[in-house]
């Protein structure tokens, strides 16, 4: 027992998370009793006693679990224990269990913690679709409704969508870029174990009194300020899931800019590792921004700070301004890994280079500069200042061009190609293009301030950011998920049983999400869970369809587990790509390779007689006879 | 290279496609009733945005599918396609027209957008409190009469509507008057309407208020002239304390639309 205590893991997590919830717990009703305070009494949303052991605890349990051992060890003069890799790579499945610091450990702990997520957010969108499915209420209250909506969007996006996107790119990039690891793999270690942090913050506030936080995952205040105690729950989880997510894009952009293989220029790097660099350039700048709108909130709740009292002088706008100057760059770090998934699946799968290579990689940084000059777009109806709307329009219009400009390019890399379908992941690609350019199309007219004003806050908004959010991130992440599979777990996925799952989730995604356009256009408002009975019939069909695009997702499930376990056995390159994450066995060697591979060419030369993209480890023989023998000059 | 491309055939099938879905869509009311002078121009705006992106939905959807037919690997090829790296001048084509066309889409929409938002002579103002989860409304132009739930508004003539929130941010919104604005507690925020149709509406708040929002309804009356004084005439009750306040703690942050300040 003691050595179970000793011995960094579960049992001294859960006691550290015990020990450190009880010390700030204490300290409060210690403070609380030296100022002369109520010791439990506090106003309607303050609960210090509740909040601080909240923060509290999830730093003990990371502390107690060993994300910060090395580093306390050294700090302490302590003999570190010796970084010889010993925990590198995962026996079984126990091992997913442990603090690891393996990035393909870690891209695999965080694939598969991202997707429990995002089947409990897909229930709770069941239970809305229920609850819509008739007019009036019937499954849940209104307050509960509100609870399930905003839990629903939080999770997805802090708990799926962004860290899912950071999984991949954990597991592949460091193999695409020829390096054994990440650059900082204890760092990476702690940003996962921080997600479930966020994830069970969140998930417990359905615990708290007054119900899970019910203000939308938007957050406004002052109707956050002012909401019950589940509220605080999401400004820590958003914490969280902020740091993990901030700490893991440093991660990258070190990785990226220092651990290149030789050889591999900037110019030579996929196009996942684009957009994995333009991703983290968004995160660590625009991420900060939430972390500080949820503090200024949570500081309004407990501390009495008055950021947003505006009976006490405090500017509700701002909060919005705040919020959304993360909040928009943070749909396209929801949307530019994605992108880099399906330059890498058309391109392989045409069998032909990307078209427009370096336009393809300058349209994202378009993307990440433009990004930054458009969260107004959010608020035309806010009551913002009015001249700011004409300026946001115009550069959330222009924002379309490089959005565009792949669209446009990934069609150019069909051209003169040779066309695959016979993998999901492709299919997946391909549907996506369809999907994002209508989720593009409403984009561009939500960016049109005089249909915005109609629209905004209506069922057309939610229409509009699931075609771009479901039908476009998250067909990327199936694409990217079908394409890695065999890499990952050494097994090939059923593709029948893929094939349901894709027509499925396309029949599924544009029977709920188009209707929704047409009901929000003709007046039924968002978040709402009663509405008008003319809008009965739609919702009713809406819910039938998302009901089904729930049930497809079990056949994907099943066909991850089952073929993860009894697949057939995976070659190392069963696409034939030239990256250099499939030069090397599926899975992959614990140290990634043997010998650091030399890059000498772009990444997508199909065609080209002779190209070659990597020389890997026992190839370097063979490169000299590649080179052109020049006899008889002069 | 391209010209092995059918470049007439397709741009005729994205044409086709085009007028296909034009012919279907552009008839529909999308939005509902008009009944603000606003309406028909937000709607024909729409319109125009309809037309455009059918466009661009059709292009893409003639490129993706005319490739899928035409460049589909036969069963057991396993050859690569031709290297092609990209085109310069394509390129340029694709970045350039796209600019074009969203640069247009938002000349006309700020051009729309100042036209909704012009202020007319001697226009009617209209106080609007909002709280959780009920509407009323104030007349200041007689002598701060008071309605709780129901507003009435003559037709033809603009309204100025001052909003003003007690507790959170609400949402004005008559979807046959296509305008929406937030109320804001702490400041006052304005909108412009000039209802053109008589009838009876709904107001719709639109932001998450709480567990209510759903229910935070208000009728709206859009009758003659004659009628809405007389209505106005026949209301006993005055904008009360708490409420007249927030009149006059009113910041004037943010009530000036578009063209009505400067110059």
């Amino acid at each position: 027992m003691t050595a179970a205590i000793k011995q960094p893991g579960w049992i001294r997590g859960l006691l550290g998370a015990i020990l450190a919830g009880a010390f700030g717990f204490g300290l409060v009703i210690a403070l609380r009793s030296i100022s002369g305070l109520p010791l439990y009494d506090t106003e309607q949303t303050g609960y210090p006693h509740v909040v601080v052991p909240l923060i509290l605890a999830p730093l003990g349990f990371l502390a107690g679990f060993g994300c910060f051992d090395y580093w306390l060890r050294w700090a302490a003069g302590l003999p570190t224990i010796p970084d010889d890799h010993s925990q590198h790579g995962a026996k079984s499945w126990k091992d997913y269990f442990r603090f690891n610091t393996d990035h393909k450990v870690i891209g695999i702990q965080y694939i598969c913690t991202t997707f429990f997520f995002f089947f409990i957010g897909g229930l709770l969108a069941m239970l809305i679709r229920a609850e819509l499915a008739q007019p009036g209420t019937q499954i849940v209250g209104a307050a509960a409704y509100n609870s399930l909506f905003s839990t629903h969007a939080a999770i997805m996006i802090f708990l799926f969508v962004i860290p899912v996107f950071a999984g991949i790119a954990n597991y592949v990039l460091p193999l695409m870029i020829g390096a054994p690891d990440m650059a900082f793999p204890r760092l990476n270690a702690l940003s996962f174990w921080m997600l479930p942090m966020a994830g069970i913050l969140f998930i417990a506030s359905f615990l708290a009194p007054g119900g899970a936080f019910d203000a939308g995952w938007t957050g406004y205040a002052p109707l956050s300020t002012g909401a019950p105690l589940g509220q605080s729950f999401f400004n820590l989880g958003v914490q969280f899931a902020g740091a993990s997510s901030i700490a893991t894009a440093l991660n990258f952009l070190v990785t990226i800019i220092t651990m290149r293989a030789p050889g591999m220029t900037f110019w030579r790097m996929p196009l996942l590792v684009w957009a994995n660099l333009s991703t983290s350039l968004l995160v660590v700048a625009a991420t900060p921004f939430i972390a500080g709108a949820q503090f200024m909130v949570l500081f309004d709740r407990v501390l009495h700070t008055n950021f947003f009292q505006f009976a006490a002088g405090g500017d509700v706008i701002s909060y919005q301004h705040i919020f959304w100057f993360y909040s928009h760059p943070a749909v396209y770090i929801m949307m530019l890994p994605g992108f880099g998934i399906i330059s890498e699946v058309i391109s392989i799968h045409s069998r032909k280079p990307i078209f427009g290579y370096r336009l393809m990689a300058l349209a994202l940084i378009g993307i990440v500069v433009l990004s930054y000059s458009v969260w107004a777009h959010h608020m035309f109806v806010a009551g913002m200042f009015s001249w700011l709307r004409v300026p946001m329009m115009l550069t959330t219009l222009l924002i379309a061009v490089p959005t565009g400009i792949k669209i446009f390019s990934w069609l150019g890399t069909l051209y003169f190609g040779k066309i695959h379908t016979y993998s999901t992941a492709m299919l997946f690609a391909l549907a996506f293009i369809v999907t994002f350019t209508i989720g593009g199309i409403s984009g561009v007219m939500l960016g049109m301030v005089p249909i915005d004003i109609h629209v905004s806050d209506t069922y057309f908004i939610v229409a509009h950011i699931h075609f771009v959010l479901f039908g476009g991130s998250v067909f990327t992440i199936f694409a990217g998920i079908y394409h890695w599979f065999p890499k990952i777990t050494g097994r090939m996925y059923d593709e029948k049983l893929g094939r349901v799952h894709f027509w499925g989730t396309v029949v599924g995604t544009w029977g709920t999400f188009i209707p929704m356009h047409w009901v929000g256009m003709d007046g039924m408002p968002r978040r709402v869970a009663d509405y008008a009975t003319q809008f009965g019939d739609w919702n009713l069909l809406i819910s039938c369809f998302a009901f089904a695009l729930g049930a497809v997702q079990l056949v994907f499930l099943y066909n991850m587990i089952v073929s993860w376990r009894f697949g057939p056995r995976a070659a190392a390159n069963p696409w034939r790509a030239n990256s250099i994450e499939w030069q090397v066995s599926s899975p992959p060697p614990i140290f990634n390779f043997d010998e650091i591979p030399r890059v000498v060419g772009g990444p997508y030369e199909f065609g080209v007689p002779g190209a070659k993209h990597a020389i890997m480890a026992g190839e370097g023989t063979e490169a000299p006879a590649q080179e052109p023998t020049v006899v008889g000059t002069t | 290279m391209y010209g092995r491309l059918p470049i007439v055939k397709m741009l005729a099938a994205t044409v086709a496609l085009t007028a296909a879905i034009c012919a279907v869509m552009v008839p529909i009311h999308w939005d509902g009733q008009q009944a603000s002078t606003a309406a028909p121009k937000i709607d024909n705006l729409l319109t125009v945005m309809i037309v455009l992106s059918s466009f661009v939905f059709s292009l893409v959807m003639v490129m993706l599918f005319y490739a899928l037919w035409k460049f589909r690997a036969k069963p057991g090829d396993e050859s690569d396609g031709e290297p092609i790296h990209g085109n310069t001048r394509l390129e340029v084509a694709w970045t350039l027209i796209p600019t074009v066309i969203v640069l247009f889409a938002g000349g006309y929409s700020w051009s729309v957008l100042s036209d909704i938002e012009k202020p007319a002579d001697n226009p009617l103002t209209v106080d609007v409190f909002s709280q959780q989860y009920a509407w009323s409304f104030g007349y200041p132009g007689k002598d701060m009469a008071w309605s709780e739930g129901e507003m009435h508004v003559p037709v033809n003539r603009q309204v100025q509507f001052k909003m003003h929130a007690q507790d959170v941010i609400h949402s004005f919104w008559v979807p046959e008057w296509r305008i929406k604005k937030d109320n804001v507690p702490g400041i006052t925020t304005t909108a412009i309407v000039t209802p053109d149709k008589i009838g009876t509406y709904q107001l719709i708040c639109t932001e998450l208020c709480g567990f209510g929002h759903a229910s935070m309804r208000a009728k709206v009356v859009v009758e003659s002239p004659a009628k809405f004084r007389e209505w106005v005439g026949g209301l006993k009750s005055k904008v009360p304390q708490p409420l007249a306040e927030s009149i006059t703690q009113d910041t004037e942050a943010n009530p000036v639309p578009l063209d009505a300040g400067g110059a």
